[in-house]
């Protein structure tokens, strides 16, 4: 057998294995992090500290029926979540976990992962529309139009880092910031002292859309409970609830893996030592357990404030950062 | 324009404000008590259902089947019954029941007992799966304390 079929093969399986993982990690820490914050303890009982918790909730879900609601389009009803689903996979291609353990080394690895983060919305409105319930309608409206509000700073924001490392390759991009933390993208004392004024605030709109963009709290407009029952997927039980569950997580994961590729250099070690895949998870680790806290701290916006957050406040400072940047580079 | 950035740098510094607070509870010990695995300090003053109250020596109920707490009852919820045994002085106890589904703990019954025969118990663990489940024998309860 073709050995490149093996290797992508390969890829495909582990990449899948590591969401439904990554996913059943995450919503244990969740728990584990919004428990303590509110001074409990958690899940607990199910195996060792409850780590066995969201596996049993997997196969409650997975045993439950799918029920499919009368006057819903059937067919687009059932290939939604797994339009959510894909996307999320697909992304992992272009992520560098370390310098041998990417699946693929693409050129414009930057633009692919925005090209296929954005298909996610178009399977919200999906989702939404197929489901035949307002109540999913207007949350897939929400979710629409919050993405494509989010999208714009950071795109804004990405194509500020391209800018300063003159590349859309995420190796590349890594590779540069080599050697300790004062080489890396948010703090780049080293390369371009005008940079390092910039760069924090790039990093915190990254931040803040890439929160938007995965649909987390506060901004979880589209899944807010006490107005739309569930949000998009109030039809959906068992699995098909699931794999949305599992894209939501997959997707947070790629969004915090992309503000550490770009901003706190990937698989490098803050010290110049021992590089490589540890240091990636733990960077993207420590970053979602920054989304967590945050999602535990803050209610949720209204609808305007969310709007507002992004059309008055983060597209203008994106964009004075993008001209702020040109100018620098040119400058120092 | 002053204001709009006022307004920015006030909302971000309320944020990590916040941020602040959780992480700082994050950090603190749990308050809450691992039901069935822990067994709470139940306070002095805890009203459970009535139970009777045994000699402290042989064990024998105090109740003198005087009858003042089933007439005191607002619910007629206690059911006492007692008979004359050769010897004894004044009756003996031969049932105690309480219909726990129409009790409000209202506490008169032990309000009006003289010879302090009836007490609050401490008794939480009240679930159960039919009605006929929530009517005590006290009497039996005593002994089985007893032994």
């Amino acid at each position: 057998m073709n050995p490149e079929v093996i290797r992508v093969l390969g890829y495909l399986v582990s990449f899948i294995a590591f969401v439904a993982l990554n996913a059943a990690m995450l919503v244990w820490m969740e728990r584990k992090v919004a428990g303590h914050i509110q001074r409990r303890i958690g899940p607990k009982e199910v195996g060792p500290f409850g780590l066995l918790q969201s596996f049993a909730d997997g196969i409650k879900l997975m045993t439950k029926q799918l029920i499919v609601p009368e006057g819903a389009d059937v067919p687009l009803f059932k290939v939604a979540p797994m339009l959510v689903m894909i996307p999320a996979v697909m992304c992992f291609v272009t992520i560098p976990f370390s310098e041998q353990l990417a699946a693929r080394n693409i050129n414009v690895g930057l633009l692919l992962i925005f090209a296929i983060a954005s298909v996610n919305v178009f399977a919200l409105l999906l989702v939404g529309w197929a489901s035949n319930n307002k109540y999913a309608v207007i949350s897939a409206a929400r979710a629409v139009s919050q993405n494509v509000a989010y999208e714009i700073p950071m795109l804004i924001t990405a194509i500020t880092v391209v800018m300063f490392t003159g590349t859309m390759n995420l190796q590349d991009i890594v590779l540069g910031q080599a050697g300790g933390f004062w080489n890396w993208n948010i703090f780049p004392a080293s390369k371009n002292i005008g940079m390092v004024f910039l760069m924090p605030i790039s990093f915190l709109i990254f931040f803040i859309c890439s929160m938007a963009e995965t649909n987390r709290a506060p901004f979880d407009l589209g899944e807010a409970e006490s107005e739309l029952v569930a949000g998009f997927h109030t039809e959906y039980a068992g699995m098909g609830f699931g794999l949305f569950f599992l894209g939501e997580y997959a997707n947070v994961f790629i969004g915090c893996s992309l503000a550490v590729i770009l901003f706190l250099g990937g698989w490098q070690c803050p010290f110049g030592l021992f590089p490589g895949v540890h240091w990636f998870l733990i960077k993207v680790y420590f970053l979602i357990f920054v989304v967590m806290w945050a999602r535990w701290t803050f209610p949720r916006t209204t609808f305007y404030g969310l709007l507002n957050l992004s059309w008055k406040i983060l597209i203008p400072f994106s964009l004075f950062n993008l001209v702020l940047t040109g100018a620098f580079i040119k400058v120092f | 324009m002053g204001g709009y950035f006022k307004e920015i740098f006030d909302g971000a510094y309320s944020l990590v404000t916040g941020m602040g607070v959780t992480l700082k509870y994050l950090f603190q010990p749990v308050v809450t008590e691992q039901y069935p695995h822990v067994v709470p300090t139940i306070p002095d003053r805890f009203r459970g259902h009535i139970e009777l109250v045994g000699n402290e020596e042989t064990g024998a109920p105090l109740c003198i089947v005087c009858g003042m707490c089933q007439k005191a009852c607002p619910s007629g919820c206690i059911t006492v019954a007692g008979e004359k045994v050769e010897g004894v002085k004044g009756k003996v106890l031969t049932q105690y029941t309480l219909d726990f589904t129409k009790c409000s703990l209202c506490g008169i019954c032990v309000e009006s007992c003289k010879p302090g025969a009836i007490n609050f118990s401490k008794d939480y663990n009240l679930a159960g799966l039919r009605k006929e489940e929530f009517i005590y024998d006290l009497k039996k309860r005593l002994e089985e304390q007893k032994r």
